[in-house]
Formats: C-alpha cells, sequence, structure tokens
C-alpha cells in the first residue's frame, strides 16, 4: 500500500497565520519551535520544515504590518532542534543566490553530523533585486540566472560533500594519522564558480543531506527532475495536482532516476471538527480571520498596482484600470507574475458572482486543504496520494505551533489503515524517505582503482 | 575583592597538537554532538562564564598563512555556530561564543545566525569575529583576493597587524553593520493589536542603511531582536591595530602576554587604543589568553606534556602564555595577573577532556577558596555574568 509522507511547517509570515487569536503562541521564541518539532516526532513525521525570506515585505515603501512578521535563521534553528529530537528531519531553505556553496555545503554538512543523518535542504532562488539590497552582492542575477546559478550551485556543494570519502576520519592513535592524505581536496570550474581547495567538514552520515525543489516553472521542475529528493509543490487541488505529479515523474526517467526516486509533497492546510458541519463552520471562520479588510485591500493594490485606500472593502472592486507594472508589495512572490491576467480573472469572478473585494479575496486566496472529521481527513488525505496527486504533504497549522490535534486524531486513523508507519524504522531522514543512500565518493573510487 | 571571569577555548582535542592522541581523548568522535556535548555541560558544572568554540573556512594548518598537507594533527571542523546552537538547549546558564568569519560571510548571515543562537540560547549568545587573510580561504569563495601574509610577516603580530589593516578596516564595518541588524528591531515592535490587525509596530523597525566603502546594507534584520539586545562580541587580539579594533567594535578582547610585566604594557596599550578610538559606554574586559595544562601530582602536567610533545614530534608552541603545572599554582598565576590589570581570562586546554575537568574541578573551587571565583550563577544571559547592562536599541527614541 502507497505509504504517505509527513511533514510539518512552523507557521510564518503569511496572512494564512491567525496570529490574532489568543492560543497562537510565539513566532520566534524557540520553545515554539520545540513544541513544534516534538509534536511532529511524537507523530512519526519525515520532517520539520522551515521557509526562509532574506527581507522583510514591504507594502508601499513600507514593512508589510499586518501578518506574522520575523523569524529566526534557519540552520540555526534546526540546530538546536537536533539536541531535542532523535527521528525527526530537519529542512532548513537556504537561497542560492545570496550564499556561497562553500559556507552552505558546509552549514549543511554539519546540520547532518549534529542530527546524525538528518539534514535536509530546500535550494531556493531569489525572485528579486529588493532582496539584494540586504547583501553585499546586491541583487546581480537575471531570472533566468537563478536556475543556472542554483544547479550549479547545489552540484558544487555536491562536489564538496563528495570530497571526503566516509573513511576519510581515521583517528588512529597509534599510526598517528588522523585523516587520509588529501581528504576534502577540490577543484570546481564553471560559469558561477570558480574554486577550489581543501573543504573543511568530514562527510556527513547521509553523504549527501536530502535535496528539496520548491516551484514549479518548467526550468524549475528539469531542475527537480534531475538533481531533487523531494518537491515542496503547492498543488492541493487534486486534478491539478495529479497533472503535475505525472508531468515531474514523467522527467525522471531522462536522468535515469526511477519515480520512488523523487517525492512529491505538496504544503496543505487542515482544519477538523467533531462533525462536517462543526469542520466547515470553523474553517469559514479561520478564512475570515486571515482575511482581515486590510489585508483584503493590501491584496486588491498588489494585483492591480494602485493605492486603494479609499476604498472600502466591503464594497465592489475599484472601476479603474489596473496598473499592474506598479510593484506595491515587495517580497511576496505569488504577485510578481501575471498581474494583468490575475487582475482580468479577479474582476471576473467578483462580478460574476457580486462580491465585495474582502469576499472575493477570501474566494480566491482562502482555500484549506482538508476539512472535516479526523475520519474524513484521513481518508481525503489517503485517496489524494494513493490517486497519485502526492506522496504526502507539509502540513501547516493555522496557529503556532499548532499541529497537536492532526497528530492526536489523523495519524492514528492512519496508521490504523497502514498508509503511514507506527514507528520509525530508520534513522536518517533517507530511511524516512526511502531514499537511496548517496554512496561511493568520487575520490574514494579514485582512491580503489 | 572583584571576581575575576573565566572562559574556556575548545578547539578539537584540546590545543596540543597532539592532544587528540592522549590517552583519554576521544578522536573518533570530533563530529559527533555528544563530545561537544559532554564538553560544555561540563564547562557550565564549572559555572564558566562561556566557553569559545573555534572555526574557520579552512582545513586546520599547523602554519598561520599557508595551508599545509599534514595528516597527523587534528583536521576538519563543524559550523560553530550551528554546533553553539546544537549545545543551547543542552545548558542553561553559560554563554555560548562562536567563532564567525568576517571577511567572506555575508554580514546579513551573520547578523541572524547570532542573533538566533541568541533566542535558541535565551540570552547566552557571543560572537568571535574572525578575518581570513590566507589565499587558500579566498579560492573557497573565489570572490576576491585578499592581503597574503608573507613568511617574514608572520614572525612578528605588527607586521602582520600592518599587513592586514584593510581587512580590520572591513572588520569594524561588518561588526557595525552586525550590530545595527540587531537594533533594527526595537525591543517591544512586535504588538499582535488584534483590534486594528496589526501584528507590528513599523515605526519600530529599522532600514539601518549601513553604507561603507566596501558594501551598503539596508536592513531591517528579519529576525527580532534577541535576547541580549546586543550578543557579547569578542576578538583576539596581538598588537595596536587589533586592540583598535576591538576597542571600536567588540566587549571583550583576548590578550596573549607571557608574563606580569606584559600584562601590565598590553593592558596600557589597550587603554590606549580605548582612548585613540575614543570608545564610548562600557570599556573593554581585557582576558589574558593561556594554554593549560593541569594536573596536581607535582611534575605530572609537564610530563603528560612531554609525552605529547614527542608525539608531536615538536615541543609545543603558541601565541599565548603556556602554563603546566597544578591548579593551585595556576590560581596563583591568575590572580597575580589580575591585579596587573585583567578583568578575566580565556583558558586553552591542552588535551581535552582531561585540561577542561582540571579547571572545573580543580581550578575552579581553588578560585572559590580564595573567594576569587563565583559559587554560583547569579545572571542567566552572558551579558548578565560579564556585568554588561543591556543596551537599548540605537533606534529607539523615547516617545
Ligand atoms: C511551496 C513553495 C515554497 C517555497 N518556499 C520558499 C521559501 O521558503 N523561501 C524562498 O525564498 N522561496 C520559496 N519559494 C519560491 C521558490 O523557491 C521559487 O523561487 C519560486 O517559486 C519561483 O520559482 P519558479 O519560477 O520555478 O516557480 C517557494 C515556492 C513554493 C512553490
Amino acid at each position: 500500500m502507497k505509504q504517505i509522507h509527513l511533514a510539518a511547517q512552523l507557521p510564518g509570515i503569511h496572512n494564512t497565520t491567525v496570529w490574532s487569536d489568543p492560543r497562537s503562541e510565539s513566532q520566534i521564541d524557540v520553545e515554539s519551535f520545540i513544541k513544534l518539532a516534538r509534536t511532529a516526532e511524537r507523530g512519526k513525521f519525515d520532517f520539520f520544515f522551515l521557509a526562509e525570506g532574506l527581507r522583510l515585505r514591504e507594502h508601499k515603501g513600507r514593512v508589510h504590518d499586518l501578518d506574522v512578521v520575523g523569524r529566526p535563521e534557519g540552520l540555526t534553528v534546526l540546530s538546536a532542534l537536533a539536541g531535542v529530537t532523535t527521528r525527526l528531519g530537519l529542512a532548513a531553505t537556504v537561497n542560492a543566490t545570496f550564499n556561497e556553496p562553500y559556507e552552505v555545503a558546509r552549514r549543511l554538512a554539519t546540520l547532518d553530523h549534529l542530527s546524525e543523518g538528518r539534514a535536509a535542504w530546500n535550494v531556493v532562488t531569489s525572485f528579486d533585486a529588493f532582496t539584494g539590497e540586504n547583501f553585499r552582492r546586491g541583487g546581480f542575477l537575471a531570472e533566468a540566472d537563478r536556475y543556472t546559478r542554483a544547479a550549479e550551485f547545489l552540484a558544487t556543494a555536491r562536489e564538496l560533500w563528495d570530497s571526503w570519502g566516509a573513511g576519510d576520519v581515521l583517528a588512529d592513535r597509534a599510526a598517528g594519522e588522523f585523516i587520509r592524505p588529501a581528504a576534502g581536496e577540490f577543484t570546481h570550474q564553471g560559469q558561477h564558480f570558480d574554486i577550489s581547495g581543501r573543504f573543511s567538514t568530514p562527510r556527513g552520515p547521509q553523504g549527501h543531506p536530502v535535496v528539496i525543489q520548491a516551484g514549479e516553472s518548467e526550468e524549475g521542475r528539469e531542475f527537480a527532475a534531475a538533481e531533487a529528493d523531494v518537491i515542496f509543490s503547492k498543488y492541493d487541488d487534486l486534478d491539478q495536482a495529479r497533472a503535475f505529479y505525472r508531468d515531474v515523474k514523467r522527467r525522471l526517467a531522462a536522468y535515469g532516476r526511477a519515480p520512488g526516486d523523487l517525492l512529491i509533497i505538496p504544503s496543505a492546510t487542515y482544519v477538523l471538527g467533531d462533525t462536517e458541519e462543526e469542520a466547515a463552520e470553523r474553517a469559514a471562520a479561520i478564512t475570515r480571520a486571515q482575511v482581515g479588510p486590510r489585508t483584503a485591500l493590501t491584496f486588491v493594490e498588489a494585483v492591480w498596482g494602485h493605492d486603494l485606500s479609499g476604498y472600502d472593502p466591503d464594497g465592489p472592486l475599484p472601476d479603474i484600470e489596473p496598473a499592474p507594472d506598479n510593484l506595491v508589495l515587495k517580497g511576496h512572490s505569488t504577485f510578481r507574475k501575471d498581474r494583468a491576467a490575475t487582475a482580468r480573472r479577479w474582476r471576473g469572478i467578483a462580478d460574476e458572482r457580486k462580491l465585495s473585494i474582502r469576499e472575493l479575496v477570501i474566494e480566491v486566496t482562502g482555500r484549506q486543504t482538508f476539512v472535516g472529521t479526523p475520519r474524513t481527513v484521513a481518508d481525503a488525505i489517503d485517496t489524494f496520494v494513493r490517486t497519485d496527486g502526492a506522496d504526502g504533504f507539509v502540513l501547516v497549522p493555522h496557529l503556532t505551533p499548532g499541529l497537536d490535534d492532526f497528530v492526536d486524531s489523523v495519524v492514528p486513523l492512519l496508521q490504523e489503515k497502514g498508509v503511514f508507519r507506527a514507528d520509525y524504522t530508520g534513522t536518517t531522514l533517507r530511511d524516512h524517505l526511502g531514499l537511496a543512500p548517496r554512496t561511493g565518493a568520487p575520490r574514494t573510487e579514485k582512491e580503489a582503482s | 575583592m572583584t571576581s575575576l571571569h573565566l572562559a574556556v577555548a575548545l578547539d578539537g582535542a584540546g590545543w596540543h597538537p597532539a592532544a587528540w592522541r592522549a590517552p583519554d581523548a576521544r578522536p573518533a568522535e570530533l563530529f559527533t554532538a555528544g563530545y561537544w556535548a559532554d564538553l560544555v555541560t561540563e564547562a557550565e558544572r564549572g559555572l564558566l562564564d562561556f566557553v569559545t568554540i573555534e572555526d574557520e573556512l579552512a582545513l586546520q594548518t599547523a602554519s598561520l598563512h599557508l595551508p599545509d598537507q599534514r595528516t597527523d594533527q587534528v583536521r576538519g571542523r563543524l559550523d560553530a555556530v550551528l554546533l553553539a546552537a546544537r549545545l543551547a538547549p543542552l545548558t542553561s546558564r553559560i554563554g555560548l561564543v562562536p567563532t564567525a568569519n568576517v571577511t567572506h560571510t555575508e554580514p546579513f548571515h551573520i547578523s541572524t545566525g547570532i542573533a538566533t543562537l541568541d533566542h535558541a540560547s535565551h540570552g547566552r549568545a557571543g560572537w568571535r569575529p574572525q578575518i581570513a587573510s590566507r589565499a587558500a580561504d579566498a579560492a573557497h569563495f573565489g570572490r576576491r583576493a585578499t592581503p597574503q601574509l608573507t613568511s617574514e610577516d608572520v614572525q612578528d603580530s605588527t607586521l602582520i597587524a600592518a599587513r592586514l589593516l584593510e581587512l580590520f578596516g572591513e572588520a569594524s564595518d561588518v561588526v557595525e553593520t552586525v550590530r545595527r541588524l540587531w537594533d533594527s528591531w526595537e525591543d517591544d515592535a512586535e504588538i499582535r493589536d488584534a483590534a486594528t490587525g496589526r501584528f507590528i509596530d513599523r515605526d519600530k523597525l529599522h532600514h539601518i542603511d549601513f553604507e561603507g566603502d566596501r558594501f551598503r546594507v539596508r536592513g531591517p534584520s528579519i529576525t527580532p531582536r534577541s535576547p541580549q539586545g546586543q550578543p557579547v562580541v569578542t576578538s583576539l587580539a596581538h598588537a595596536v591595530t587589533p586592540y583598535e579594533f576591538a576597542a571600536r567594535s567588540v566587549d571583550v578582547v583576548y590578550i596573549t602576554p607571557h608574563t606580569h610585566d606584559e600584562v601590565v604594557t598590553v593592558t596600557a596599550q589597550v587603554q590606549e587604543a580605548q582612548r585613540t578610538v575614543g570608545r564610548t559606554g562600557a570599556p573593554l574586559k581585557v582576558f589574558a589568553d593561556l594554554v593549560v595544562l593541569l594536573d596536581d601530582e607535582p611534575g605530572a602536567a609537564a610530563g603528560r606534556t612531554a609525552r605529547l610533545d614527542e608525539l608531536a614530534g615538536t615541543p609545543l608552541t603558541s601565541d599565548a602564555r603556556i602554563y603546566t603545572g597544578s591548579a593551585a599554582g595556576l590560581a596563583d598565576l591568575l590572580l597575580d595577573w589580575r591585579d596587573a590589570g585583567l578583568d578575566g581570562f580565556r583558558l586553552r586546554p591542552g588535551a581535552l577532556p582531561h585540561d577542561l575537568r582540571g579547571i572545573t574541578r580543580r581550578l575552579v573551587p581553588e578560585l572559590q577558596r580564595r573567594g576569587a571565583f563565583r559559587t554560583a550563577y547569579t545572571a542567566t544571559t552572558l551579558r548578565g555574568h560579564l556585568g554588561l547592562s543591556r543596551p537599548a536599541s540605537r533606534y529607539a527614541v523615547p516617545r
């Protein structure tokens, strides 16, 4: 029976996090992270996932103040979590544009050592020069070059991880040999990186940390098919998800890979109730908390490219033409492309169904993936995975840290069905994901031959 | 009598190059969390102010300025900031001070990493900014050339400082940028005002707009202001240029005098550096670094050092004074040097865990008997241990 993979994400900087609920705890206090990680590990989840953003969003030139703002540096907080968990995978999002391979490879190898083989890296590329203003190097890459840099970045990181063989740390007291000669030697020459020397961190338990890709463009899909172990997608609509799943899995053969070598794990939300009605009511209330009047206006401003502060969120859409070249919401990936088309579509929906601004935004942004009783949610998740909409989900709770309800009520039902593990059977994240270990470092092979 | 501050510098199997071959060393475990957890909990049992964790963006080398091909010494490291974070939840009082590079690492990443360590440790984070001048380090990044030390330079710390003047200037810019980012969120910026729907008061978040000759950073940070506001910044210095860098940029400086008289002259130079740069606020805390090999039986430490020297093939040398002997003798030396004008010491254990235990189980009780060291932690943050107050954000205006 097809097994489901589950991950947990700490809710963060989107309007989907309902911080106004008194039960919502801190998004920065380490205790929130520890609580969610322990809950996820109690639920036998595959991994804990952290998103990254390297610049605070700005709306009309000022820091956006309606959503949760502020988060810790991912790899650092995950290292702390490695000390309070024993099996849970730890996945950090780390940008390939505003970092260098030597450092990122080293930090990921370190997390892999510190967690005994539970590290993962979500390789993302920045989408704007706006973010570049926080870095010495500035915003220096065109959109198309970002994936070529990301691909070369990842390839380089792999060369660095492979520069130490699994047995290169000898620690042989009697012989006085601490390492094998030439351990860590590397040379990489390419379009984006021309580096050489000695990599300073020995090979981690997984050899290569698990690699995750997030992004849906043609380039993103090819990059994932060639290189990634996991895709973090946003397709939580079953039909679209199946089409994406077929498309990506089809691409694997060209790279000599089998369908099981790349897992597709969309992000998903859930709302539970004792009855269907209760869950639906709760979902509606959550959506209204997520899309307040000012949030609704902000979204429409982001698409329209105008200051619409004079409009009533409970009134109709503005009758003015959109100016989608004007970026009023910076640092938000959703609104960076196709805003003219989005405006036409939104206007169509609003006109047809006579929706106010706020109703429209709830309609177009406020979808909950799984709503129902624990039983119906467990069934829906199972169906989604069994019919190849996905290989599992990254669950994002509405409240920080959240997830207890899911782990207590839905996970046991999935376990009963035999579609989710009753306990961990391995110790590394690669074990949990059913991925082959990365073995056979080139240098070791070279020595053997 | 003021009580002195004590820190321990953790590095590999200890500061003797052959320490990893000592009978009680754990050389096969240097890349495991368990090894470091045992060390840092031992240091915390000894009520030490903080531990430092060494790092660099290259493989270790026996020579200051060039890589080597040796296989007989410890080679390989974990990232110090992440290692410190791994240790944070396992401890509750001791300060955690990793090294992070300022020449090749982005200031923004340093600022969020150390602030996160401060959040993860509830206020126990520090940082040692480190300059990298080796061409081999620069080749790992392929972005820039750095002034390379010559074999003549490395004989003399003043020549080193002169060669690296530009990098020290840049280091000041990096520390300034990091500190501004730490202040870029005022403490009470998060308001969660459900009535108006505002999560933060954006008037309390600030663009830092650092503009120097070498780089610009806009800000604000992505990470809210951390428990200490400003984590403790420390640096190691051997000459006037780095003393001035320390006076301008850090809270605690480690110096390497070899005699009581040198303590007097170097601390005077550090005072002078503070006047030269016009330091305001709390004066620099001055710690002396010492390599220590401790055994109470007469001759035992010397014998142990000799055995390690033999394994290493050369006698132990160091930039810092090497003390070999009993804990009581070390206590005498520390108190004598303290009276010459020091705030504390950073002890570099010759071999781990042996010499760390010598510090926590013999030296510390000896100092306590003499009324020169705390008998319990009285603060929960690193600034608290050091007697540093928590600064307000520089951007906070009285409202
Ligand atoms: C589910 C999902 C999660 C993402 N998480 C992050 C993130 O945490 N940080 C980030 O900088 N970008 C994130 N991205 C953005 C992607 O890395 C990528 O830059 C963006 O989707 C554009 O890629 P594309 O053109 O292939 O779609 C995410 C994208 C998706 C679909």
